[in-house]
């Protein structure tokens, strides 16, 4: 008896052990690491941003908690941290929530994970495999059952450190193609632009499924081995372009990413303007349940749900004459004006919005000021903004914190207005932008608006809160088709040569700014072979290409520097060829690739027959001379020989090079003699 | 079935040399010693497919395949043979023979076959689909036949190179990406179109073209006359079909093409809505090309399908001396249901005819033809062995096949190779890996390694 109580005695020792270890942690990077919610973020870290009323981070954390995660480590700027403190996340029973302050060199994902690993290496606080996710994501997974389905696997197989969540999207416009090998749910391809598949993948899976209407929610089941893949390739800045498709072309390590699918439960990430409008929808038709508004996740006040899926505030006043349509929101305190119509909107807390003002799929903060007749469509409108009387904001208009939109001034779609000045290329430091705001200085917002709006790029209406345009959509898909055209040529043989031209001429230019610096830092022949050999690998090209393009970017060189005659031009080219011997001679140790570097010559001759024209002779009996020993006569003869058969308009260098060709056949029929 | 049978029996094939010749066109290589076109026939017959053209190239072998049908099977079926110019290509012989095809839809089977996969249900698909073109895959062999040819039989030991890269919408119905293997230098590129319009595509490389299709006819012939340049049916003109499923630029069926030119642009909006809705209630999912087709204005599509073969059938193309070694080595081997004979309890075939002499014996999946003499002694495994061959004593035969009338010396020994009809070998001849020419001599006392014997 006494045994069997010991033993259950240890049992639950072990149990409390294993408990211990197996704590289920999570990174959330609440950093913005993302450029597409600018001019938003530049005064609020996007995980502030508020998603139907209630910042994203609220939502990010709410479903770590619920979904089993014991401890969250939030990688965050101080203004997120002065926000925690204040919030209630603190006081959570078993869900510990702790801050990493983001040093302010750290810039991107990578950089985040470095600085982790460095605090992990003194405080090895996290422990076992963890959750990765960034901020702005919006979830209702569970996610214990996956951890454990993940240490499962890396029990098995060591080399499986992570396992990558992902959805069946029902939207098709995004660009994201991905393979996974069916049966065991390996990733094996990742790509967000085109689809080209390598044969040794093919040769290793004999099926790879692709799908391009898959969704990445950038939740990720990662373990420690992540972190310090991260610290050894210093140069990996984002989760997925670098460290995914890192992994998986690196087949040194061996490393695997595995997918999870999930098909009853939500998950997704906000990004920009158009994931932001798709999410909140989602929120409002209740995908999130039970982040939904009239439910309280977080610090939240819920709002009372009403008819077709609206909600309302209790305190909200509006009007008997309002119309609000279904799926809308109206946040607390907020007045509306008679005759309004608010459709498929948002609309925050405290704002007044004026009468005969139509709002439609649009977002409005907290705040916001909205005055009579002005029409809203599609559009994000942030904190107390003043939109004057009679103005318009068409479809896809971002207006930042505090913008006045002047009276009966039409705001051009897809434009981004802010009272900060947009940030240059070259210095975006925000300390410098802030000093130098001027309201006074030329708004373009109408007569009495502030805000400069700012420069966008032309494919804005891809990632914008207004729908796509049809005539867009259709130019997506010609777009491809134009693109597709080339393949569609009979036998297709004409496309891969095209292909192999493309590289060849790509290959050369790469020669040739390596050898340009090999040059210039005067670098030993031996290294330079090493960085062509490289080079020659990653284009797969053969040696005779190596050969022609250096040589080629060898008399580049000689024709570019400055001379003034011919003769001057011969003495460069021949300084460039003792100098640079070495380097040619390792390429062209065969007679056909010398054959190569003279038909080069040739129609560098032929290319510019006044400079060089004349100089060919002289050039291919200085590359055969005893010291030098470039050519073999071997080659030369045999290029006589090839050319003897060519047209008349061809043969113009053989000429010139007619008595040196005799001269030797003469010296070789001595030595044969 | 309104289905006509197109078998395209090529000619003098320049892989099988020295096993063809100018009395031996491939099709009527012997398979355990009937021609290989037979195994052709009675696939088809077996489906009911019984109106058949069989496309050869060259006249004189054309005379030769047709001889050998009319006296073979011109009771059960009813085929007509065709002589096109030599190397024209698949897509070329086609072209000539375009003006013999008059059915909706055209069956196009390789005559170099052994197979037990039902071409019907090639056929039952395609209709199903309504299909431009169905193309029949099958698993790809694991040890099958290298496209190598050679002249060894080395080469069994090598990895079959993966030799068509095959992309397969999720239902498994469709082909949405075709390549061949050895065409793809380095990478597989796949056009983003068809992937978005399919949303998901499975790349197979463990699948093989079995060179069994159907085709409609408007869609062959239309796309053999505005293609002149197009040589292969494989090659040329399937990818392109496959390429331009979503961008028809043929047109099917003349009712069909009015259909669509009245429907599309007008309800266009419409279409969509039902389609979506259709969708979203998961009623009667209408494939990727009907939601693409009424998304876009005045794009028609096509549809190429495929039919999977189970991977316990059995399929193998004579295109290589290998594969004709594999070939006679299953059918009296591990596929013996193919060969049409009944085996002995030894699981070999000895003709009543053949004569055997004292202490020899006949292996199992051995074939002893009629009337062969064997002499003393002699043993004889895994090998077929023609009609009426002298075969002297202390002969070991192993792995080979012997052809009809062939001649053996005492105290030879054949492994590994292919001795043609009427070749002779004198006494005391090894071989191994080796080919003989029809007719040719060996002489005594020789030993010889992977070597062909033909006459220059």
């Amino acid at each position: 008896m006494a045994s069997r109580k010991k033993r259950t005695a240890k049992i639950s020792e072990e149990e409390q052990s294993r408990r211990q270890r197996f704590h289920f942690q999570a990174i959330l990077l609440a950093d913005n690491f993302t450029t597409k919610l600018l001019p938003l973020t530049l005064e609020r870290p996007n995980v502030f941003l508020p998603l139907v009323n209630v910042p994203m981070i609220d939502y990010t954390l709410a479903w770590l908690e619920s979904a089993g995660i014991e401890e969250v480590f939030v990688f965050c700027s101080t203004q997120v941290i002065d926000y925690l403190n204040n919030s209630g996340w603190y006081s959570h029973k078993d869900f510990t929530v702790k801050t990493i302050e983001s040093p302010h060199e750290s810039t991107s994902a990578g950089d985040a994970l470095r600085y982790i690993y460095e605090q992990q290496i003194e405080t090895s606080q996290i422990q076992d495999d963890f959750v990765l996710v960034s901020g702005g994501i919006v979830s209702n997974m569970p996610l214990t059952q996956l951890i454990q389905e993940h240490r499962d696997r890396k029990k098995k197989d060591d080399k499986a450190i992570m396992t990558m969540v992902i959805k069946q999207s029902l939207v098709t416009d995004h660009e994201l193609f991905i393979g996974v090998n069916p049966l065991t749910k390996q990733l094996l391809y990742y790509d967000e632009d085109k689809i080209c598949l390598d044969t040794s993948l093919m040769d290793r899976n004999p099926s790879v499924l692709l799908c391009s209407d898959m969704q990445d929610c950038y939740i990720d089941i990662c373990s420690l081995e992540v972190l310090s893949l991260f610290v050894d390739n210093f140069d990996y800045q984002q989760l997925r372009c670098d460290f995914v498709e890192g992994v998986l072309a690196d087949d040194i390590m061996g490393y695997k990413i595995f997918t999870h699918e999930i098909s009853s439960c939500y998950a997704a990430r906000i990004e920009n303007f158009r994931s932001y409008d798709m999410v909140s929808k989602d929120i409002i038709q209740r995908r999130t349940f039970p982040y939904v508004p009239d439910m309280k996740f977080s610090g939240n006040r819920p709002l009372k749900l009403g008819r077709q899926g609206s909600y309302r505030a209790s305190d909200a006043i509006r009007s008997p004459s309002v119309h609000v349509g279904d799926s809308s929101v109206i946040g607390h305190a907020t007045t509306i004006g008679s005759g309004a119509k608010i459709l498929n909107s948002v609309i925050g807390n405290g704002c007044s919005i004026g009468s005969n003002v139509v709002i439609q799929g649009s977002y409005i903060w907290n705040n916001v000021t909205v005055e009579d007749g002005c029409e809203i469509r599609n559009a994000v409108v942030c904190d107390a903004v003043k939109v004057s009387a009679g103005a318009i904001l068409q479809a896809g208009v971002v207006l930042s914190f505090k913008v006045v939109v002047g009276r009966d001034f039409v705001v051009p779609a897809y434009s981004k207005v802010s009272l900060l000045q947009q940030p240059m290329e070259e210095d975006s430091d925000e300390e410098h932008l802030l000093s130098s705001v001027d309201l006074q200085m030329e708004s373009k917002l109408g007569p009495d608006g502030a805000g400069y709006i700012w420069q966008v790029c032309d494919e804005e209406w891809k990632h914008s809160v207004a729908p796509i345009p049809k005539d867009k959509l259709a130019e997506i898909i010609d777009d491809d088709d134009t693109e597709d055209e080339s393949v569609v040529i009979p036998s297709g043989n004409a496309n891969s040569i095209n292909n192999d031209v493309n590289d060849l001429y790509d290959f050369e230019i790469e020669v040739d700014g390596t050898f340009l610096r090999a040059v210039e830092e005067n670098i030993v022949a031996d290294l330079a072979v090493l960085e062509i050999n490289s080079l020659r690998l990653s284009y797969n090209m053969e040696s005779a290409h190596c050969a022609g393009a250096i040589f080629y970017s060898m008399m580049k060189l000689a024709a570019d520097t400055p001379h003034s005659s011919a003769i001057d031009l011969y003495k460069n080219a021949a300084s460039i060829i003792t100098r640079w011997k070495g380097l040619l001679g390792f390429y062209v140790k065969q007679s056909d690739k010398q054959i190569e570097v003279i038909s080069r010559l040739e129609e560098m001759c032929q290319e510019s027959a006044q400079e060089l024209g004349p100089l060919f002779a002289h050039i291919i009996r200085f590359m055969y001379e005893e010291e030098n020993d470039i050519l073999q006569e071997v080659a030369i003869l045999r290029w006589a020989d090839e050319k003897a058969g060519a047209d008349e308009s061809d043969k113009v260098y053989l000429k010139q090079c007619e008595p040196f060709i005799t001269w030797l056949k003469e010296t070789s029929d001595d030595e044969d003699d | 079935m309104d289905f006509q049978v197109v078998i395209l029996a090529g000619g003098f094939s320049s892989n099988l040399v020295p096993l063809v010749s100018k009395e031996v066109p491939k099709a009527l290589l012997p398979v355990a010693n009937r021609p290989v076109l037979s195994y052709v026939l009675d696939l088809l017959e077996s489906n009911n497919l019984k109106d058949l053209i069989v496309v050869v190239e060259g006249e004189d072998a054309a005379l030769k395949v047709g001889g050998w049908i009319s006296s073979a099977c011109v009771d059960r079926l009813h085929v007509e043979v065709a002589a096109v110019a030599e190397n024209v290509g698949t897509a070329g012989a086609l072209r000539a023979i375009a003006h013999h095809l008059t059915a909706k839809d055209i069956l196009i089977v390789s005559g170099d076959i052994v197979s037990d996969i039902p071409p019907g249900a090639v056929a039952a698909t395609h209709r199903r689909h309504d299909a431009a073109v169905t193309v029949m895959l099958c698993a790809q062999p694991v040890s099958g036949p290298s496209e190598s040819g050679g002249s060894g039989g080395k080469d069994k030991t090598k990895k079959p190179a993966c030799d068509d890269i095959i992309g397969l919408d999720s239902l498994k119905q469709f082909l949405l990406y075709i390549a061949k293997g050895a065409e793809i230098k380095k990478d597989t590129r796949v056009k983003k179109s068809i992937l978005c319009a399919a949303g998901k595509m499975e790349i197979r490389s463990d699948l093989m073209d079995s060179h069994i299709y159907a085709f409609k006819r408007s869609v062959l012939q239309e796309v053999l006359d505005q293609k002149p340049a197009f040589r292969s049916l494989k090659e040329d003109v399937l990818p392109y079909l496959v390429r331009t499923q979503l961008r028809s630029e043929i047109f099917s069926d003349q009712n069909n093409v009015e259909e669509n030119g009245n429907g599309n642009g007008k309800n266009n909006m419409q279409n969509n809505e039902v389609v979506l809705s259709q969708i979203l209630s998961n009623a009667s999912l209408p494939s990727f090309h009907q939601v693409y087709e009424s998304g876009l204005d005045s794009r028609k599509t096509h549809k190429c399908c495929v039919y999977i073969a189970d991977e316990s059938k059995y399929f193998v193309r004579l295109n290589s001396i290998q594969a004709f070694m594999d070939v006679n080595r299953d059918v009296i081997g591990d596929a013996n249901h193919l060969s049409g004979y009944s085996f002995s309890a030894h699981h070999n075939i000895v003709h009543p005819s053949a004569e055997l002499g004292s202490k020899t014996t006949v292996g199992p999946h051995c074939m002893l033809g009629e009337g062969s003499q064997v002499g003393d002694k002699c043993s004889v495994k895994r090998s077929v062995i023609g009609r009426h061959c002298r075969i002297g004593s202390n002969v070991k035969i192993v792995n080979s096949v012997v052809m009809d009338h062939a001649t053996i010396g005492d105290g030879c020994s054949i492994q590994g190779s292919v001795i043609c009809s009427n070749a002779q070998l004198q006494e005391r001849v090894t071989l191994r890996d080796c080919q003989v020419e029809a007719g040719y001599v060996v002489c005594a006392g020789s030993e010889h390694k992977g070597e062909t014997f033909a006459r220059k």
